[in-house]
């Protein structure tokens, strides 16, 4: 009894090697914490496997790829990123990617903070209805607003340009903001808000010295979510560009079909692609349900 | 939870209006528009009535492609479900490996979606893929592009990879808001692993459950770019779902009108789950604040 219960909980979940070592130990005791390491290790196992082989042949040579199947890269090579980081066609791809991602990120959140502080804060007419409105834009299929968006932004001449992707990528990303932040934004006390007033803070200056700096991590979170959903997004940002806004996951698409043949590159600019969201999510790890449940969990 | 009555809120909530009136509304008309009229081109619109409702109601091609994608939605709803509980109930509760198994769960989440498609379509490719080859290998014929089974095959492991992370990640979070007065209590009664389970974890853990599957439901639905990128709805129409047929009419083809029907039908779909997800969202929000 003691001997499982005093165990550290992770402990018995180290994957691979170092649980199997002891499986000289029968107790039936025992069997729990390492089954659960078994299975984690094997989710894990069958989560990094496809991008383990994406990093394996962004680091080999197309003559390898076709050529000899390994598990590893024999010929290590740094030729397919070093194209893309020369080749202006394919960071281009990224510089705008960012552009219109970190606009989005902008327009969002300097929309979303005062809505989210109404709704969490007073009730108003209308407020459930418009709640549940922005839900549905959301959840709106983006292949329905593709076409229009196409006619809407080629008639106001906004085709191919930054802003028109990162107003488009409002549409789902306007609603989160507001829905994620609401959820962080009510856990803050209404006494501060009060205390506030009564010290004779206007609403505009309480609202940033105060308040704000109480939801910062709301805010953090809110922003990476938006970040992450406007850089996924694939649909939207191909149809509203053509030359000079082109999105990099627009470029791998068009590579793809054009030639065909260059899986190095293409591996490469994949990998590429999952470096921001990898170099930050060790920071929202325990958010991450909170964001993709719109801030309900 | 008390709010105070405030209509001059309303003032802070303009912006968010105006915004999404501006990139929802506004395209969401163009669609009502085209869907009620017919051309001929050279911009001379004319009156329709429901002709293409009426049209796209009797039109096999859409029947097909929401069979296909009903059957979609069914069977990764049936696999990440479970899987995803399974996967949060053998997750470490704390300490380094917890953290190491969030953040090595969450990596397929944030992964661009053609790339999740790119990162597919090589993997099970039977010359350079690993999937592909070692399939090939045992003596099992394996070919997305040409088989209709391993086509769906790779489309829904494509999807459990992808998306189970995050009904495991949401059940997760449902497991770690239980207190630890209940396991004890459960351990005084004697409570067999299944009943502790069944009588205090699920139930705990429902209202974050359905969450996750209205989301993964929902998005399921609109899935659009993962199968585009990896069997571009092949072979044949095999995994043309709702999206890529939608998409293929109304920029590929250009049929306005019918495309907009279909658009309209297929939003009232999605607004009608919509509700059932608010409900949910709203019962658990006044569950918490008692």
């Amino acid at each position: 009894m003691s001997d499982t219960s005093l165990q550290a909980p992770g402990a018995g979940t180290i994957p691979g090697k170092v649980t199997a070592s002891r499986k000289g130990t029968r107790t039936r005791r025992r069997f729990r914490p390492n089954g659960s390491a078994l299975v984690m290790g094997l989710y894990l196992l069958f989560l990094m496997l496809p991008i383990y082989w994406l990093v394996n042949m962004s680091l080999k040579t197309n003559a390898e790829i076709l050529g000899a199947f390994s598990l590893w890269p024999r010929e290590l090579t740094f030729a397919n990123y070093t194209k893309i980081l020369t080749d202006a066609s394919w960071y281009m791809g990224y510089v705008n990617s960012l552009i219109y991602v970190v606009m989005n990120t902008v327009i969002s959140l300097a929309v979303a903070l005062p809505a989210a502080y109404a709704f969490s804060r007073y009730s108003f007419m209308g407020d459930k209805h418009l709640f549940f409105w922005l839900l549905t834009n959301r959840m709106a299929p983006p292949a329905v607003f593709a076409l229009p968006f196409f006619q809407l932004y080629s008639s106001v001449g906004l085709f191919d340009t930054h802003i028109a992707v990162a107003l488009a990528h409002t549409l789902f990303n306007v609603p989160l903001a507001v829905w994620i932040l609401e959820g962080f934004m009510r856990g803050v006390p209404r006494e501060i808000d009060e205390t506030a007033y009564i010290d004779g803070y206007s609403f505009g200056r309480f609202f940033v010295r105060i308040f704000m700096p109480l939801v910062a991590s709301g805010i953090g979170v809110t922003a990476f979510f938006c970040f992450m959903f406007s850089w996924v997004e694939l649909l939207l940002s191909r149809t509203l560009t053509s030359v000079d806004a082109k999105p990099i996951a627009a470029t791998m698409t068009r590579t793809v079909s054009a030639s065909g043949l260059d899986w190095g590159v293409l591996a490469a600019a994949g990998v590429l692609t999952i470096v921001p969201g990898a170099l930050v999510i060790y920071f929202v790890r325990n958010y991450i349900a909170k964001g993709f449940a719109l801030g309900r969990v | 939870m008390n709010k105070t009555v405030n209509q001059k809120a309303w003032f802070l909530v303009l912006p968010v209006l105006v915004l999404v009136a501006f990139s929802a509304v506004i395209p969401l008309m163009t669609v009502v528009n085209y869907s009620v009229q017919d051309t001929f081109g050279n911009n001379v619109f004319f009156w329709a009535g429901l002709d293409w409702f009426k049209q796209m109601l009797h039109s096999d091609r859409m029947w097909n492609a929401l069979g296909r994608q009903l059957s979609f939605s069914a069977i990764i709803l049936a696999i990440e479900v479970p899987l995803g509980v399974f996967v949060a109930l053998n997750m470490p509760k704390k300490g380094f490996w917890a953290s190491f198994c969030l953040v090595v769960m969450s990596l397929p989440l944030l992964i661009p979606w053609n790339v999740v498609g790119t990162i597919w379509q090589i993997f099970g490719r039977v010359d350079i893929g690993l999937l592909g080859y070692a399939l090939n290998k045992l003596g099992i014929s394996y070919n997305y592009t040409q088989d209709f089974f391993a086509a769906w095959a790779t489309v829904i492991v494509m999807d459990v990879w992808h998306w189970t992370s995050l009904v495991a990640l949401l059940a997760y979070a449902g497991l770690q808001s239980i207190p630890d007065a209940y396991y004890q209590a459960a351990k005084i009664d004697q409570a067999s692993r299944w009943k502790v389970f069944r009588y205090i974890e699920l139930p705990k853990m429902m209202g974050v459950l359905m969450i996750a599957i209205l989301l993964r439901f929902m998005d399921s639905f609109m899935i659009y770019t993962e199968p585009f990128v990896v069997t571009g709805g092949g072979p044949g129409n095999a995994t043309t779902f709702l999206s890529i047929d939608l998409v293929k009419m109304a920029l590929g083809q250009f049929d306005l009108g019918p495309a907009a029907a279909f658009s309209l039908m297929y939003f009232l779909v999605i607004l009608l789950i919509s509700y059932v997800f608010y409900t949910v969202m709203v019962n658990l929000d006044k569950r918490e604040g008692k």
